[in-house]
């Protein structure tokens, strides 16, 4: 944390309000996108959640999406709030459901830009079955998977993304089970866009929200964000701050990179970047397509029959 | 003259320091002052060297920071932070 000047020597100890510092007339831009009455929000000081929030907002903003036709649905877990703060229709579901409720949602009104926010142990660990078929079946879901290394909410118990040699409240001795490489896994389930970026990338984060919702198909964005209360704390590596300085010295951008080689560690470089951007044809056009084929004359097209 | 200005709604802040340590010119430290929950939120010390570029808002995961470009024309001397 940096050192606490005592410029303000007069105010040690006095109590600020609002009006010590603020131009009324100012509005933040993502004000819109909140529900104010929520804020401030849960999350830890020096966490990073919020700050991808922040981005996905201006992503929002500069990618001028309708927001009557955006739907975010978000799993259990710290990442699992950011559905109740978006003044967004948003939903909360049960630990692990964020995809298939999305993709029911999907189904259900194709007209709907649909983003999955949620935390790397809600998305990969619980619902990790959910996520490879998601890919494999390249259904239209923006998926936005904070990854913060560990099971937060839940007392910091080791996560399938918890890098080797760490140290958690269920591993005190270290973790020795090899961690997930989100973008290798859904790259190889069949997703159409996989980038991975530190929430210390915040222009590079909110390009990458833009362009995946230009994208048709699976995409899926993965965010390092720093867990300063348990993951930071109990591996000694110091406070939030500390950790965006780590990821500044430390990211490495190699766009288009291999997904094989961009696997995490404790200490190690971070390499971030867009790793994939392909075409596929998503779920409904192949749906479309088979039943057109096998149907023939008999297959009519439904496209208006969505709740509305 | 400033091109920028930082405003702070000061009871949002958790006093984590990313708008201090990434501000491109340094405007911002952590003030001695403490708000009603008790943290030490960042407070202007050198308003002229603010460019507006908006950084401290986007690193900020309270939304208690944003900053503004100035537009030079309808600046008003007068206002705080257009010196």
């Amino acid at each position: 944390m940096p050192e606490i000047l005592n410029i303000l020597d007069n105010d040690l100890g006095k109590n600020l309000n609002n009006d010590d510092f603020n131009d009324d007339d100012v509005q933040n831009p993502v004000e819109p996108f909140l529900r104010s009455d929520r804020v401030p929000h849960i999350w830890c000081p020096g966490c990073g959640i919020g700050t991808t929030v922040n981005s996905f907002a201006r992503a929002l903003l500069e990618s001028k999406i309708d927001l009557r036709s955006l739907a975010l649905v978000s799993g259990i877990g710290c990442t699992g709030r950011v559905a109740g703060y978006v003044k967004l229709d948003s939903f909360h579901t049960t630990h692990g459901r964020a995809i298939p409720f999305a993709t029911g949602l999907k189904l259900a009104n194709p007209k709907l830009n649909v983003v999955v926010y949620s935390g790397d142990g809600d998305l990969s660990a619980i619902g990790g079955n959910h996520l490879i078929h998601a890919a494999r079946r390249n259904i239209d879901l923006k998926v936005i998977c904070v990854n913060n290394l560990i099971y937060a909410m839940t007392g910091g118990q080791t996560a399938p993304t918890t890098p080797d040699h760490s140290t958690t409240s269920t591993n005190p001795y270290g973790v020795f089970e090899p961690s997930f490489n989100l973008p290798h896994l859904v790259e190889a389930a069949g997703a159409v866009y996989v980038a991975r970026w530190t929430m210390f990338h915040v222009r590079q984060l909110t390009r990458a929200i833009s362009e995946a919702f230009h994208k048709k198909g699976f995409s899926f964005i993965e965010v390092i964000s720093p867990c300063p209360t348990l993951y930071q704390r109990r591996n000694k590596l110091g406070d939030g701050l500390d950790a965006m300085k780590d990821y500044k010295a430390k990211s490495k951008v190699r766009n288009g990179a291999p997904t094989s080689e961009v696997g995490m560690t404790m200490t190690g470089e971070i390499i971030v970047g867009k790793f994939v951007d392909r075409e596929r044809p998503d779920y409904q056009t192949m749906m479309r397509a088979q039943y057109a084929d096998s149907l023939g004359e008999r297959f009519v097209e439904q496209s208006e029959m969505v709740c509305s | 003259m400033a091109k920028g200005r930082v405003s702070i709604v000061v009871e949002r802040c958790k006093a984590c320091g990313f708008c201090v340590e990434f501000c491109p010119s340094h405007v911002l430290a952590l003030s001695s002052a403490f708000n009603s929950k008790g943290y030490h939120p960042p407070h202007v010390v050198h308003p002229e060297k603010c460019s507006g570029c908006d950084l401290c808002g986007m690193y900020c995961p309270d939304f208690a920071i944003c900053a503004t470009k100035i537009d030079a024309k309808r600046a008003d001397p007068a206002k705080g932070g257009a010196k």
